[in-house]
């Protein structure tokens, strides 16, 4: 009889070790499957609250000198209304807004780059900004059409060191080439840029006259000529996977979650830390000030590593 | 033989001691896993943990919201306050001409506006005599509105819940203490709401007007309930009886639109209408209500050090916070 309460025992033993194991596999399964996502995206994540926990004092004073955004804002005459809310609304959280754009107009000022050509024009944009960036070392390319929170892009880049070059947004795929979209936002870093800057004197890799036959989007002529400098698209992402940079507007995102997953339809959305979203009506825009920088509970507080002031001589923030 | 009983022993043995750990593995879990899949259909892993914060804390006023819908809005509308911002009211009860198993309270009551007072009536007449012990104070609310509870406490924090008052926004006409906005939701004081069924009982109050909001009003009065004001402490509103644009955008110089004539207070237009601690919005459908609750819960600007901070001790509380106290801070360099 014991003999056989001993098999029993055995077996009972080596299942219950059996299942340890596998659960203990089980929890690193997600990774794993990041990793798979590896193959067809590169990913930038935002710090998690623990990464953050472990900076040490002197470090987070370093990080938050360094993580100054220059927004490079691509404006057009026939786009007013968006240009003043532009400058209105989200651009005044930059450390350094530009707006340039294709041809003066009398009513907003920006740097008027006289150039027709979207593609000329974003070169010289792009160029302009790196040479004039004195100390800032992130740049934010967005159109006025694009709504943007600054902290949350900081928040992103904050652990990344700008002296490697991070090409980041909401990362797509064109064929085999990755590409960040330009109408949720691209982000690059002081060596993306320079090295973008770099390719822009070489005519066959990367041309400013393009024939008509061969145009590819502004985006997509981008990412070609980063490829060639080593430097790739990135999505970025928040701590959980959540894309940071949205194509469509909030109310687009919501409804869609209301098909997608009416029991869950706020929280399985979009990020609590969202950089962008696009589409977007001016009006829209200005409640998303108060909606993002005012409106919120009572008594939930946040113990955020760092601290972003609002900008001066500003009332809707 | 012996060998072959020994190895189903075994086997046995392998199963229960499988089942049991990951039994055991399971309920240790505290946390809901939802597993979604995003556009790319990759498998990502979101992780739901139940805040402390999600209901207003036991020591703010316990609040019971009684929301005015009937069997058309059900499906499209109340489904989703339930699914949001209803779940961080202390009690929360749907008014309907019929009960029901969402469950609504069936007040006997046809539909159609012109029964919408006979309908506030019979709720508070029900709410008074079923739960009124519940709650310290009352808010009504209609199937279109978003309201942020927390902020409704934050507002009913400096009042008496046994004081006969009421609030929410404070129209001017037709009475002479003036009334409250029914569209933006208003909230009456244990002791208003006291008053209003005794009213009702003595005959002192009666169906004096198919307008709800104009003849609670007027019943309020009757009864000496006050009004009390709502604003913040910059004088700015937190309940609204309109969606957030018609009162948020920047307008010239001009005369008041029509939404605005009935203000008791003097109306503010543009960024400095509305409090940060909003309480009500009105006219706020499904889509707007989850977009709403995106903005106020979740949406935030990362270590942003917000201008309107009521509970900081400054003098006169001045916009800015004595930069001593940060020790890691960032302005934009324009």
């Amino acid at each position: 009889m014991l003999t056989e309460g001993g098999s029993f025992m055995k077996g009972m033993m080596l299942g219950s070790l059996f299942c340890l194991v596998l659960s203990f596999i089980g929890s690193f399964s997600p990774s794993t499957e990041y990793k798979v996502e590896d193959h067809h995206h590169h990913h930038v994540k935002a710090p998690s609250k623990d990464e953050l926990k472990q900076l040490g004092d002197s470090e987070m004073q370093e990080l938050s000198k360094q993580v100054q955004v220059y927004c490079v804002i691509m404006v057009q005459p026939k786009i007013l209304v968006y240009w003043a809310t532009a400058l209105d609304t989200w651009s005044k959280h930059c450390d350094k807004p530009v707006f340039y754009t294709s041809e003066n107009s009398k009513a907003l000022e920006a740097f008027d780059l006289n150039e027709k050509d979207d593609w000329a024009r974003l070169r010289k944009a792009l160029k302009h900004a790196y040479e004039n960036a004195g100390d800032i070392r992130w740049f934010f390319v967005a159109q006025p059409t694009t709504f943007a929170i600054i902290e949350n892009l900081k928040h992103l880049v904050l652990t990344k060191d700008p002296s490697e070059p991070f090409y980041l947004g909401n990362a797509m795929k064109s064929g085999e080439l990755d590409y960040v979209s330009f109408d949720s936002g691209i982000v690059l870093s002081y060596e993306a840029l320079k090295r973008l800057v770099e390719v822009f004197n070489d005519q066959d890799k990367c041309p400013e006259k393009r024939g008509a036959l061969w145009k590819m989007t502004d985006d997509k002529q981008l990412a070609e000529c980063l490829k060639y400098k080593g430097v790739f698209a990135e999505n970025g992402e928040d701590a959980h996977g959540k894309g940071l940079f949205n194509s469509k507007s909030v109310e687009s995102l919501i409804k869609d979650g209301m098909r997608d997953h009416p029991n869950n339809v706020v929280e399985g959305c979009c990020s609590d830390m969202a950089v962008t979203f696009t589409g977007m009506s001016p009006s829209q825009m200005q409640v998303m000030m108060f909606g993002v920088y005012r409106l919120r509970p009572y008594g939930h507080d946040f113990h955020d590593h760092l601290v972003f002031y609002p900008p001066e001589g500003s009332d809707n923030d | 033989m012996k060998q072959m009983w020994q190895h189903s022993l075994f086997s046995c043995g392998l199963i229960v001691g499988f089942l049991t750990l990951h039994i055991l593995l399971e309920s240790k879990f505290a946390t809901v896993r939802t597993v979604a899949y995003d556009g790319d259909g990759l498998r990502r892993v979101h992780t739901a943990v139940n805040k402390s914060s999600d209901r207003p804390s036991s020591n703010g006023a316990r609040v019971l919201c009684w929301i005015m819908t009937g069997p058309k809005n059900i499906e499209s509308r109340v489904r989703h306050i339930r699914q949001s911002w209803a779940q961080r009211c202390g009690t929360v009860l749907y008014m309907s001409s019929v009960e029901t198993d969402f469950p609504t309270v069936g007040l006997n009551v046809s539909e159609g506006r012109e029964n919408l007072y006979w309908k506030t009536i019979r709720a508070l007449q029900y709410i008074h005599q079923h739960h009124l012990n519940d709650a310290d104070w009352f808010l009504k609310a209609d199937d279109d509105t978003f309201v942020v509870v927390e902020n409704l406490v934050h507002v009913l924090a400096k009042f008496d819940p046994e004081e006969p008052l009421y609030l929410g926004r404070h129209y001017a006409p037709f009475v002479r203490q003036g009334y409250m906005s029914g569209g933006a939701g208003y909230v009456l004081s244990k002791e208003a709401l006291r008053r209003f069924v005794q009213g009702f009982s003595t005959g002192s109050c009666s169906h004096s007007s198919t307008i709800e909001d104009l003849a609670l009003g007027q019943c309020m009065e009757k009864m000496k309930v006050q009004p009390a004001d709502s604003r913040d402490l910059r004088k700015r509103q937190t309940f609204h009886p309109y969606p957030p644009d018609y009162y948020l955008l920047r307008q010239p110089q001009r005369p008041r639109p029509w939404y605005l004539l009935y203000e008791h207070y003097p109306p503010v237009e543009g960024p400095g209408c509305c409090s940060d601690f909003a309480v009500s919005f009105h006219y706020i459908h499904s889509v707007q209500l989850y977009v709403l609750q995106y903005l106020t819960y979740h949406l935030r600007p990362y270590g942003y050090k917000y201008r309107y901070n009521p509970d900081e001790k400054i003098e006169g509380n001045s916009i800015y916070v004595s930069h001593k106290i940060q020790t890691f801070a960032s302005k934009p360099l324009h």
